[in-house]
């Protein structure tokens, strides 16, 4: 897999450490409800398309970035329309 | 017998090389250019192999990967299995064997299986061996399987390797197309990597005689590789198989031999703007009885070993065919003065123009053959009209071709999809995935002319037969001639239910040999169609998948073997280590560190209980480099730290420091460790040496991710500092006789803080921690003063009796204190209450990570494990690390486990730590270890064996 | 009877929706075969009386019957897990209303394309019993469904090259002993005995292996044969297999209970749904608005040439990170890590390939010489703590199966503990620490390390 970087350009993945999807902002633990807090927590978007994760060029110039990944063929993707 | 099939004349061989070679122990000779096939035809070996299932005599089929029936194994220096014959060139010396019989494909004992045949029809062993149980008929069947010996040694001589190569085109196959791609690329200054499997380039070509614009083709294909050699900008490699299609456009290519015997094979990993995919087509076989008679070969490949050899399988041939290309392969051996006797065409209507290319041969249209006769070499073939007038006509070659597939390997395992074409009765490249064209026979483009201008090529016509029904067949049909599937077994399972093409070839394991059903799949989905009573379309084909052919392991692996694998990290005491009799080994984060230092003759219990003594008792060092440290510089350190750490260090004023842990956000413990001030705004982060890159990454990502605004900058300076610890009752005196600029009393330098200053002439940091329990001081030097300072604090301490110490003494000392150790105490379920350390959990601050959820885990479980010391009742007992603890000792669900034991010089007996169900309240009582024979009583203590209060390490 | 099943098969699909009429009087004749059929019995007789009809009275192994508008329970995926639990339905429960969905073909999924590994060395006493179970449960399957499964109880070797790999394998070994699973340690002499290919990994080696963990109550077997004995002996107890059929959507009723699916071939109802896709199980119950803490990943094996017999244990390095064992076929099925970060691909990442076969050929140089004859992959459902979810959720009478990572040593017990809590609506007592509780107080159950490869 090739990762676009926005330092270095696209990168073989083996220079990248994968750092997860991108999931819900972190709420305010003191307000939130268990079950949100529990969701936030263990609860990741699993789409069969592009998932939006993070990746650590920590063989390389060091930048944690995001990309759009489609889990069914690997291609970086531009982010959906439905993202915010 | 020498080569007594060889033409006087022609073909791409050298006659002036002779090369001796021996098969299956007797002495034969080919000429420089052959392969082993086309050696073993020029000498009229036709038995060359038996089948995996019934060990039916097999001669060779096909000419090159797609070969299914000859596969050898290479004895000697280049020693390997299952190679068809038709890929192995020949060469000075060469010895091979066929695999898969006993003593020889001739004589082969195993051929009374032919006898057992109807009882053991497609998956009948689901149905059988079962009473006892399939183990005890195990042996005997792994033994019957499995073709080729297993490689005993690696090679002798000659290395892998692999390279990576990036390319603005990739064109796989340099025949006509692949050729001609190369060309127009390269001369507009691409930068091109041209892979071919064969020999020399050509391809197609190689193998029949046609023209170009009147001219031999060949002299085309010998001026293209010329232009081709002088562009600087085109890499072309030849024996180099482009075996997988990766995503974004990696191909993997292994070139064999390259550079003679120095690399054996060589991995190229490239990564292709655009691929072309010019791989060519592969002849499918009929599928008729008795279809794998030695000396039923295919048509094309009959064609090569005439056109390219100079050798012919036989005499007298019969071909059979329900396609047009099988006309030129007559016009080519009656050209060489070979006698065929009878063209059979499934077809009704020949076409004028084919039938046009064979003046005066016999061609019966609408006829197909019946059956095979000749159990070790074909005799005769049985023709059979569409009105069932029968007839045998003797041969010793029966040429078929069941029509063309394109080679859509690399299509495929590329993601892109396939369609079938009716009118070419083939799978056809349809809708890219990735940035990839096929052209050629791989687009379906059967004939030069399509392909070259001015190329002169018979044109492609096909009316498919997916397998001869005649009623009364007798004799097996094959439809994978190398895991001797036949049309029966395939009916077999249609019949019991298997009726996805999928479950069809998993029950009768078609196409799951070494050559993945090349020449055979696509007659396995026709049959299943045909008995369906479906389009093929709707059958669909099997996933293609890598490799397109065997790859050996070693070039995958390329030069990544020894120390390149997985690298050590050293520090400069590593020489020092090892010269004074360490025993060393991996400790975790692939740091090469110092177990303990035996003495002569001393155990690992005697030399760690000598180096603890020390410490506990005078004084000990050891080199703490590895610890994962980090720099953390900017005007929110403090803030982010009371987020990462679950006590507060924003307190900290400059030159002291904190003890704390950091915990993930769902409340597992992640790390725990030290934090300096060592200014306003510049901050010492230690983490654990195992954990030191997972922390980095950890803070990286938060603030990068999470606090993109905050001024926090991170550097990891792990390597930028090497440290000696100097621990132990007399480690102030050590100091001072090391000589020092710094107030070393306890008042001036407490514990938890540091001071800047020279030691031994060095410029230091000092800090004051102690993972032993004992006065320490970390003397911290520049990497390049390491050894020196190491050697100079062995000098100084000498007086005082100090030890070099290593990583086993280390655990001892630690667990006297109870001080945590990650992957022990620390195992995924503890949190910090559990371990008795709530005072790290901050209840001043809001927020920090974690905090939320140990609440909630908290309020969840009604009884925790929690951190207790454990004396075995017998103090001389010791307690496997890792042993459960059982209610009573009694063998049911564990309420605890040990998480570690040692051997206590202070208290002279063993300790251990354990984490116990409810163990804070149960100081006192006595818990049980379960062994697998045994159980130890230990009485539950507070986890802390030396110096409770702490009033060493504070000296 | 045998014989009349081809005729009115094709009959049948000729026919198939262009006439009601004609469409329920075959279903009555169906009716009247399911009453009348009764599994053909497998063994050497019946192979050798089949032989001399030349196999043409073999019965189907499972029929194709025409798919209802309602079932008591619907299974969606015809996997091992699927399979297995509408066996165990009809069999220990006595629910034979029961039709197992399947997108593609029975036996399709990762029951396709695993490794085979059989195995019960966990270290938690939540996971421990549960495995021991099905192990056992394994080594009676043959008989249990007619059907050869090539069950081999041949050892699983541990090569142990660090020191903390070794305490964390002698903490399974005694928590293993107390429910009766079997790890003992070997000298390195001994592991060179029964594994003389591994000639790697010397006192020089970068990780010299220190010591064997032998495991004898693993086992590999035929995979095919697992979900085609289940699905056979499930069919014979009534319950339906439909095969291209592609469940696109769950239905909720009025009342939020699960009420039925949406397929390609249209509504179903049932009361009962269990969700056995590994990989897609996210994708399924988000169209009923349920989220669960699942992620898809991919995870990869290769086989070699095949080869006569040269290692006759399931070897597993745990610290170099590769596993493998030789078919009886003779091909060396090996596995390794998984691909980081989500893929629903069945293939292979080239960077995760190579580390794998780097490793493997660290300790067994001699496999240098061996060829890679085939590779793929296949996508499984990691729960958040990584051990299975098996539950009903909070969407009454919708229950998952998921989560299983090495899941195919779990399919006889994880079908037998989940046809319990479907018939029961309790769970197991095996399983009751594999439900969706365990997330609300994030009370993981960890078993960090037991996966084969890490």
């Amino acid at each position: 897999m090739l990762i676009p970087c926005p330092f270095c350009g696209e990168r073989s993945e083996s220079e990248f450490i994968y750092g997860g999807p991108v999931g819900a902002d972190r709420p305010d633990p003191n307000t939130v409800s268990d079950a949100e807090w529990v969701e936030y927590l263990t609860v990741a978007p699993n789409p069969l398309g592009p998932v939006h994760e993070r990746w650590w060029h920590a063989r390389g110039c060091g930048e944690w970035l995001a990309i759009w990944r489609d889990t069914r063929t690997h291609d970086i993707v531009e982010a959906p329309d439905d993202s915010k | 017998m020498t080569q007594s099939n060889r033409h006087a004349s022609g073909g791409r061989i050298d006659r002036g090389q002779p090369l001796r070679f021996a098969f299956n122990g007797k002495s034969y000779e080919g000429f420089e250019g052959d392969t082993l096939a086309s050696a073993l035809v020029a000498n009229g070996v036709r038995v060359t192999a038996r089948s995996f299932k019934y060990h039916r005599p097999r001669g060779i089929v096909g000419h090159g990967p797609e070969e299914p029936a000859t596969l050898v194994e290479l004895e000697g220096e280049d020693a390997s299995g299952n190679r068809p014959a038709t890929t192995i060139p020949l060469r000075e010396g060469l010895r091979a064997r066929s695999v898969n019989c006993w003593p020889s494909p001739e004589f082969d004992l195993g051929g009374v299986n032919q006898l057992l045949g109807r009882f053991i029809p497609a998956g009948f062993y689901y149905k059988t061996f079962k009473w006892p149980n399939w183990h005890l008929f195990e042996p005997s069947i792994r033994k019957a399987a499995g073709l080729a010996a297993a490689p005993n040694n690696p090679p002798s001589s000659g290395h892998f390797e692999a390279r990576h190569a990036h390319t603005d085109v990739l064109i796989a196959g340099a025949g006509p197309a692949g050729l001609q791609a190369a060309l127009e690329a390269g001369r507009a200054g691409k930068r091109v990597f041209l892979a071919d499997e064969g020999t020399e380039a050509g391809g197609s070509l190689l193998n029949r005689n046609l023209t170009i614009n009147g001219q031999p083709a060949m002299g085309w294909v010998d001026d293209a590789v010329q232009e081709l050699r002088e562009m600087t900008n085109v890499t072309h490699l030849q024996k180099a198989t482009v075996w997988a299609y990766r995503e974004h456009n990696l191909l993997i290519v292994n070139e064999r031999n390259p550079e003679q015997d120095r690399i054996i094979e060589r991995s190229w990993r490239v990564r292709a703007g655009e691929v072309i995919i010019a791989t060519g087509a592969t002849e499918r076989a009929m599928v008729f009885s008795n279809n794998d008679r030695p000396g039923v070969m295919l048509a094309s490949s009959v064609q090569a070993y005439v056109n390219r050899w100079g050798v012919t399988p036989g005499k007298r041939l019969v071909l059979f065919t329900n396609n047009n290309s099988v006309y030129a392969v007559a016009s080519d051996l009656v050209a060489t003065g070979i006698r065929v006797e009878a063209i059979l065409d499934s077809r009704a209507t020949v076409p004028q123009a084919t039938l046009d290319m064979v003046p005066g041969l016999s061609v019966h249209a609408s006829t197909v053959v019946g059956d095979v006769r000749g159990r070790k070499g074909v005799k005769a073939a049985k023709a059979v009209s569409a009105t069932g007038v029968e007839s045998w006509i003797e041969c010793d070659v029966l040429a078929h071709s069941g029509g063309w597939n394109p080679t859509v390997h690399l299509w495929s395992q590329s993601r892109s999809s396939l369609q079938f074409d009716e009118r070419l009765a083939a799978f056809l490249p349809d809708q890219a995935a990735q940035n990839c064209t096929a052209i050629g026979a791989a687009a379906g483009h059967l004939a030069l002319d399509q392909i070259i201008e001015g190329g002169e090529d018979l044109a492609y016509e096909i009316e498919p037969l997916w397998r001869v029904d005649l009623p009364d067949q007798r004799g097996k049909a094959f439809l994978d001639i190398q895991n001797d599937v036949s049309v029966s077994d395939v009916h077999l399972a249609l019949r019991e239910g298997y009726d996805n093409v999928e479950h069809v070839k998993r029950y009768t394991t078609g196409g799951m040999g070494i050559d993945q059903g090349k020449t055979g799949n696509i007659n396995i989905i026709g049959t299943v169609a045909m008995q369906k009573g479906v389009p093929l379309q709707e059958v669909g084909t099997t996933t293609f998948r890598s490799p397109y052919t065997p790859v050996s392991f070693g070039a995958i692996g390329g030069l990544r073997e020894g120390s390149v694998l997985f690298p050590y990290r050293h520090t400069p005491v590593t020489q020092w280590n090892e010269d004074n009799g360490a025993v060393m080994y991996e400790a975790g984060a692939r740091w090469r560190r110092p177990g303990y230092f035996p003495d002569q003759g001393e155990g690992l219990q005697e030399a760690v209980n000598r180096e603890c003594r020390a410490v506990r008792e005078g004084v000990g060092v050891y080199d703490g480099s590895p610890l994962g440290t980090f720099e953390l510089k900017g005007r929110d350190v403090p803030q982010f730290l009371d987020f990462v750490y679950s006590n507060v260090m924003s307190s900290l004023t400059p030159g002291n420091g904190r003890y704390g842990l950091m915990l993930s956000d769902d409340g597992l413990i992640l790390d725990d460790g030290v934090v300096f001030r060592l200014d306003d705004h510049r901050w010492l982060v230690s983490t654990s040496t195992g954990h030191a890159d997972a922390m980095n990454q950890h803070m990286e990502k938060l603030l990068q991710t999470e606090f993109p605004d905050w001024q926090v900058m991170i550097t990891t300076v792990t390597s930028q500092w090497n440290n000696a610890t100097i621990c132990g009752p007399r480690a102030r005196d050590v100091m001072q006789a090391l000589g020092t600029d710094i107030d070393l009393s306890p008042e001036a330098f407490p514990f938890m803080s540091f001071r800047d200053g020279t030691v031994a002439g060095f410029p230091a940091r000092v800090v004051r921690v102690s993972f032993t329990g004992e006065l320490s001081f970390e003397v911290n030097v520049a990497p390049r003063h390491m050894a020196a300072l190491w050697d100079k604090v062995l000098e100084a301490g000498e007086p005082f009796g100090i030890l070099p110490v290593g990583s086993e003494s280390s655990h001892v000392l630690r667990v006297e204190k109870g001080f945590l150790s990650l992957g022990h105490e620390v195992d995924g379920t503890a949190d910090a209450y559990d371990l008795g350390m709530g005072w790290v959990m901050s209840k001043k601050k809001t927020d920090y990570l974690g905090k939320r959820s140990i609440l909630l885990r908290r309020e969840g479980a009604s009884t925790r494990r929690e951190l207790v010391g454990i004396l075995p009742d017998d103090p001389n007992k010791q307690v496997p690390e890792g042993a459960p603890l059982t209610p009573g000792g009694r063998k049911e669900a564990t309420e605890g486990l040990v998480t570690a034991c040692v051997w206590s010089v202070v208290n002279d007996r063993w300790v251990g730590l354990a984490l116990l169900q409810g163990g804070h309240g149960r100081h006192g009582e006595t818990a049980h270890v379960r062994l697998k024979d045994e159980v130890i009583p230990v009485k539950i203590t507070k986890p802390v064996f030396h110096d409770p209060d702490g009033n060493l390490l504070r000296s | 009877m045998c014989s009349c099943i081809p005729s009115y098969k094709s009959i049948w699909v000729i026919l198939q929706g262009r006439c009601a009429l004609v469409k329920k009087l075959i279903d009555g004749t169906y009716l009247l075969m399911n009453a009348m059929a009764t599994m053909q019995n497998y063994s050497v007789f019946s192979l050798a009386r089949n032989a001399f009809s030349g196999h043409r009275n073999w019965p189907l192994a499972w029929r194709s019957p025409p798919l209802k508008d309602q079932y008591d329970v619907v299974v969606i995926g015809a996997g091992g897990h699927g399979l297995a639990t509408a066996y165990y339905l009809a069999k220990e429960f006595g629910i034979k209303d029961v039709a197992v969905l399947e997108r593609g073909w029975l036996g399709g999924g990762n029951i396709a394309r695993n490794t085979v590994t059989i195995r019960s060395n966990y270290m938690r006493d939540e996971s421990i019993p549960f495995y021991v179970k099905s192990v056992a449960m394994y080594e009676g399957l043959t008989h249990e469904l007619n059907f050869n499964m090539m069950h081999s109880k041949r050892t699983m070797v541990d090569v142990v090259q660090t020191w903390p790999k070794l305490r964390e394998l002698r903490r399974r070994q005694l928590v293993m002993d107390i429910y009766g699973s079997t790890y003992e340690q070997i000298s390195v002499n001994e592991l060179h005995q029964r594994i003389p290919a591994l000639t790697g990994g010397g006192p020089d080696a970068r990780l010299p292996v220190i010591c064997g963990m032998v495991h004898t109550d693993a086992g590999v077997n035929r995979h095919d044969a697992v979900a085609w004995g289940y699905a056979r002996a499930a069919d014979a107890l009534g319950v339906e297999i439909h095969q291209q059929t592609a469940v696109q959507s769950l239905i909720r009723g009025t009342d939020g209970n699960i009420s039925g699916i949406e397929t390609n071939r249209g509504t179903v109802r049932a009361k009962k749904v269990v969700v056995a896709v590994s990989g897609h199980t996210t994708t399924l119950t988000e169209t009923a608005g349920l989220k669960l803490p699942l992620r898809t990943m991919n995870l990869t094996a290769f086989v070699s040439e095949p080869v006569q017999p040269l290692v006759d244990v399931i070897v597993n390095c745990p610290d170099s990170g590769f596993y493998f064992s030789q078919s009886d076929k003779g091909e060396m099925v090996i596995g390794g890590a998984p691909d980081m970060g989500q893929s629903f691909r069945r293939d292979i990442k080239q960077n995760v390939f190579e580390d794998t076969v780097t490793a493997m050929l660290s300790l067994f140089p001699s496999f240098k010489k061996l060829k890679l004859m085939r590779q793929w992959g296949g996508h499984l459902d990691i729960a958040h703590d990584a051990s299975p979810i098996m539950d009903q959720t909070e969407i009454p009478g919708l229950f998952v199966t998921a989560g299983w990572w090495g899941g195919y040593k779990a399919i006889p017990a994880g079908g037998l503990t989940l046809a319990y809590l479907v018939a029961k609506e309790e769970p197991h007592p095996l399983m009751s620490s594999f439900t969706l509780n365990r997330f609300r107080h994030l009370d993981f159950v960890m078993e960090a390390g037991t996966t084969t490869a890490r």
